[in-house]
């Protein structure tokens, strides 16, 4: 599946190389009153350079770009941690309905009802999903879910009058949650992982005292291992008057089968754009609601979604509440799909995440031989496999394997994450994926370690087949060109 | 209704690769005491034309803007959003890729986000932006880690109160995580007096004002940016991108960032979201910058190309000390943004910011109301009613009309403050009507 | 071109891949050939203000590559006499001579005793058979 580089591939100019001065797309509607005259201190001196394009050349413009971008759409899209699966294209019609789509935030209540009970119901799907009573939607993405969730904390121990500066993660945590326990204030502290891939609870009991707030994990962790101690764990924290956070980057192994409620978690955050099908849109957007026990309702952001009989309407009078954590209610596109998913699947969604469960085993039992296995168990929705020995017999890495997939016709996988496996590979496959794509993983999986032993220059200048080869990620960094230059034009080439 | 592509057979096949005999099996690392013992109860499955027929439903007891003649704004405005935007939206690879960290799959994306910063920086007269933050009332709670760490000595920043309130309120949930005090400056006739600001802004590490302000009217920014600058503090100005045609960029008169909500430009209403916040910065601030960040190189064969750069910022490397936890962003509204400012081209957003000058100043002088401010207005304006603003609205939605925001929620003593949005979306014939409604329902 | 991988028998080694050059009252110190081979090519270096005190066991700087970022840890506590304006402009040195070129600050000791504290190359070659 090698192309010639560029030669498969269209040159792609910039917008602003497209441009031609006074070309047009675009004429507002004109009224004809007179313009008012601004204050000349407040006056535009210098036009912006937008792209001067006609509507033919933007449609070009665009159209070339997707033609070089690699979605879901396009193919498979094991990136672990991600839930890459399929976007159903039903929620863009839905989306997209005039009620929603033209509907003001600042509408009065009664004349949103339709809005307001889509997520009056959302919030109680995802209650029930979490085994927790209590949702806020309106964090934006997951990383602001986690921050709220920590900001909840931090209210609910400031009105018991109690002061506890510490939250715990493992070492296997997301980025993200090191960088939420920051900005939330709080200061950090490590637990290992044992060799079983579960918290080490030895360590965990040293680290856990009357000034730890609370504990971040996701479950599976990012090992797509399933703690078996959870129970332990949670008994731990609770005993030391300790929250339990509960990271829903993994939620797709496990909706249906256990709840994190149940698994002793008192907040909780969904990501929209994983677990609930949200189209991830090149980088965003997405949804972060977050779901809480009885004790810490009181503190949500505010406003939130309740009923009176019939009638729906945001609640605005919240005392107690940490206060606002994005405008409005919440991106209320991304409930529209999230609803919809769990309206199509109904109580039978607990097979998505039995079938995301199969497949990643399936990709597992066929890959271990070949590539080494950290954790010698079944795995959960995703697994990590490490390069390890192929860099040692062979001197291809985790990222020389990733880019030669690409050839392959295959996004690659999340590479050099978690920290604690060496060229570390972390698979999801995702529930959606047919049989035969998981196969074609396979193969080309084997056939790239076959490469590896008989042909590595080939890995090694991977990939063949893109509209580029690999970048100069080191120029990037040291000569940052983060706008287009137009005054400068640099020669880059050469 | 579901979205699985495994056969019975295909299942046989593969737990026979595993060597399991069922799926139960393959949860058997899940403790019996944490298991669901029964179903979700959820509402039951609907297919895809019932499920069609369900939602229709409940987004048609929502009365949108193309049901009512609307003047709301305060936020979130009803500009044209044109069909361009169609081809970023729905093409499956714009929507379904995620963060490209890989650029050999991702050049598209990449580029397109490069051109999105370009426009941006061109808008705000800054020297570099990132890809996205979640809305215009996150990118200000951003901002002030930002200027924490420019300024660490000085843990304090400094809100103009015709900043959104939204936004205002969103700073004050963040700051304390951030260790940081926030202090309000009040109004005085709709606007900001930069003395009173350079006052209050004695040790603070950034001062935030917003241009066009909440209110509708025009500060005079360049002095309130002075102001800030006298004070020893950055400058934050928190602006609207179809305002930037016609106003002055916070780049030319003495601001650091830059930022706002982008959803004027090219994204629809839809109840608030999802929208895109846009952040920019002198370049000194690079290194801090929060979110991502798309740069320029070469590949091996020296092909320009786009990869993600500094990445050392982010959570995924930095972690505890990342400029931000930013992931998942909004890469794909601000994208259908940047679809809709080169749709308008230069031209397009000037004639844009004429006709939100033009219509507030004629809605000024046609609507039966009195301007609650004396400042020049853009696309907004405050007007004084003479019944409480709340009921206006509702007895002018009677009349198939919503006439504007009342003000009186945000903002103590002004119960009879009406403000009234006017978009290029408008004529003169909707101002018309409106004035004939008022003046049936303030009779 | 990065340097082939060596740990010199006159420097002393802290167990965060950190190197220090004592001589008399003052030392120079940087990152080892480990350290800087882990990171990849270096784009980066935050060095710490001159006349600022550093702590031993305790970040004086950082070091960025494209996909990591590390602090340098101190090997010996003292003041900072000198940064490598070198290493500021063009890391890539750090990679192409960290003993030599590639140095990164240069301290007067607050404490000399501290140095016992340290490895020798030998303990260090073996400290890092470990990783």
């Amino acid at each position: 599946m090698s192309g010639e580089p560029g030669g498969v591939w269209r040159e792609a100019p910039l917008l602003f190389e497209r441009s031609r001065p006074g070309r047009r797309a675009g004429r507002p509607p004109r009224t004809g009153l007179p313009v008012p005259e601004l204050p000349e201190s407040l006056r535009r001196t210098a036009p912006p350079r937008l792209p001067e394009l006609s509507e033919p050349e933007l449609v070009r413009h665009f159209t070339a770009l997707a033609d070089r971008t690699f979605g879901v759409d396009t193919g498979f899209y094991p990136l672990g941690s991600c839930t890459m699966k399929h976007n159903p294209r039903v929620h863009e019609r839905l989306a997209g309905l005039p009620g929603f789509r033209d509907l003001h935030p600042h509408q009065e209540d009664e004349a949103a009802q339709g809005a307001l009970e889509l997520m009056w119901h959302l919030q109680e799907m995802l209650a029930e999903i979490a085994g927790l009573p209590a949702v806020t939607l309106q964090p934006a993405a997951g990383s602001q879910g986690e921050l709220t969730g920590l900001m909840l904390m931090r209210a609910y121990f400031a009105d018991r009058g109690e002061e506890r500066d510490t939250i715990i993660t493992p070492d296997t945590a997301h980025g993200t949650n090191p960088a939420s326990v920051t900005m939330a204030g709080y200061k950090l502290e490590k637990i290992e992982t044992d060799a079983r891939g579960n918290l080490d609870l030895d360590d965990l009991r040293s680290k856990v005292n009357e000034r730890t707030a609370g504990l971040m994990l996701t479950n599976p962790s990012t090992l797509g291992l399933f703690d078996e101690g959870i129970e332990e764990v949670a008994r731990i924290f609770h005993d030391a008057g300790a929250l339990l956070y509960y990271d829903g980057a993994n939620l797709n192994a496990v909706v249906g089968i256990s709840r994190p409620g149940d698994m002793g978690f008192d907040i909780v955050h969904y990501n929209l754009h994983k677990t609930f099908s949200q189209p991830h849109g090149g980088g965003g957007p997405g949804g972060g609601p977050v779901a809480v026990r009885e004790t810490i309702e009181p503190f949500l952001p505010s406003p939130v979604v309740v009923r009176d009989g019939d009638v729906f309407r945001l609640d605005h009078d919240r005392p107690r509440s940490i206060g606002r954590v994005r405008g409005f209610a919440g991106p209320f596109g991304v409930f529209v799909r999230a609803y919809a998913y769990m309206r199509a699947y109904g109580p039978g969604l607990r097979e998505m995440s039995e079938v995301a469960v199969l497949n990643a085993n399936y990709l597992l039992a066929r890959l271990k031989d070949v590539y080494e296995l950290p954790y010698d168990r079944l795995c959960m929705h995703e697994f990590v496999l490490s390069a390890r020995s192929l860099k040692r017999e062979h001197g291809v890495t985790a990222l020389d394997v990733a880019k030669r997939l690409m050839d392959y016709g295959i996004h690659p996988p999340t590479i050099y994450f978690p920290l604690v496996v060496p060229e570390a590979l972390m698979i999801e496959p995702t529930e959606t994926e047919p049989k035969e794509r998981l196969d074609d993983f396979v193969e080309a999986m084997r056939a790239i370690a076959e490469e590896a032993a008989t042909s590595p220059e080939v890995v090694h200048e991977a990939p063949h087949g893109r509209p580029v080869r690999r970048l100069d990620e080191v120029r990037a960094a040291k000569q940052p060109v983060v706008r287009y230059l137009f005054d400068e034009h640099p020669a880059l080439v050469g | 209704m579901s979205y699985l592509s495994l056969t019975d057979a295909d299942r046989e096949e593969m737990l026979a690769a595993i060597g399991v005999s069922s799926v139960a099996e393959l949860f058997g690392q899940v403790p019996p005491g944490v298991r669901l013992d029964r179903p979700l109860d959820l509402p039951p499955a609907l297919g895809e034309a019932e499920l069609v027929r369900h939602v229709e439903e409940l987004a048609a007891r929502n009365v949108h803007t193309g049901a009512e003649l609307s003047f709301l704004g305060a936020g979130v405005y009803d500009h044209y959003v044109p069909s361009v935007v169609d081809v970023v939206l729905s093409r499956g690879e714009f929507l379904t890729a995620y963060t490209p960290y890989q650029p050999e799959m991702s050049q598209g994306v990449l580029q397109a986000i490069f051109e999105y910063q370009t426009v941006i920086c061109e808008l705000t007269g800054m020297d570099v932006s990132n890809a996205s933050g979640y809305d215009g009332c996150t990118v200000a709670a951003d901002a002030c880690f930002v200027a924490k760490h420019a300024r660490p000595d000085r843990p304090k920043v400094v809100l103009a109160e015709t900043l959104s309130p939204q936004v205002r309120q969103v700073v004050k949930t963040y700051a304390p995580g951030f260790g940081l005090e926030v202090v309000e400056v009040p109004h005085t006739g709709g606007t900001t007096d930069p003395d009173r600001l350079a006052e209050t802004a004695a040790g603070a590490a950034a001062v935030f004002f917003q241009q066009p302000n909440f209110l509708g009217c025009l500060e005079s920014a360049p002095d309130l940016a002075q102001a800030a600058a006298q004070a020893g503090a950055l400058a934050i100005a928190h602006v609207d991108p179809m305002s930037l045609g016609v106003l002055e960029a916070p780049g030319e008169y003495g601001c650091a960032i830059a930022l706002g909500e982008g959803q004027a430009a090219g994204n629809w209403q839809s109840y608030g979201g999802p929208h895109y916040g846009f952040l920019a910065a002198k370049s000194e601030f690079m290194r801090r910058m929060p979110g991502r960040i798309v740069g320029e190189t070469v590949d091996l064969d020296d092909r320009r190309a786009f990869v993600l750069t500094l990445q050392t910022r982010e959570q995924h490397i930095r972690r505890e000390k990342a400029t931000s936890n930013i992931t998942t962003n909004q890469t794909l509204l601000a994208l259908a943004g940047l679809a809709t400012l080169s749709w308008l081209g230069p031209e397009g957003l000037r004639e844009v910011g004429e006709e939100c000058l033009a219509l507030a100043h004629y809605a000024r002088t046609r609507l039966p109301l009195e301007p609650a401010f004396d400042a020049p207005a853009f696309k907004e304006v405050a007007f004084r009613t003479p019944i409480p603003a709340r009921e206006v609205v509702r007895r002018a939605r009677e009349r198939g009309v919503h006439p504007g925001y009342a003000l009186g929620r945000d903002y103590e003593g002004m119960d009879d403050v009406l403000l009234v949005a006017l978009t290029e979306k408008r004529t003169t014939a909707d101002v018309d009507r409106l004035a004939d409604v008022l003046d049936e329902v303030c009779a | 071109m990065p340097a082939t991988e060596s740990y010199p028998a006159e420097l002393s080694y802290h167990p965060e891949h950190d190197w220090a050059r004592i001589e008399g009252e003052e030392a120079t110190l940087g990152i080892t050939w480990f350290a800087q081979d882990a990171l990849g090519e270096l784009v980066h270096f935050e060095a710490p203000e001159v006349g600022s005190t550093v702590a031993q066991g305790s970040p004086c700087g950082e070091v960025e590559s494209v996909k990591a970022v590390s602090d340098v840890i101190a090997p010996l506590s003292g003041e900072v006499l000198e940064v490598n304006q070198k290493a500021v402009d063009e890391p890539e040195v750090v990679n192409e001579d960290p003993y030599g070129e590639g140095w990164l600050i240069r301290i007067r000791l607050s404490d000399a005793g501290e140095a016992d504290s340290l490895m020798d190359a030998a303990a260090y070659r073996a400290h890092v058979a470990e990783q």
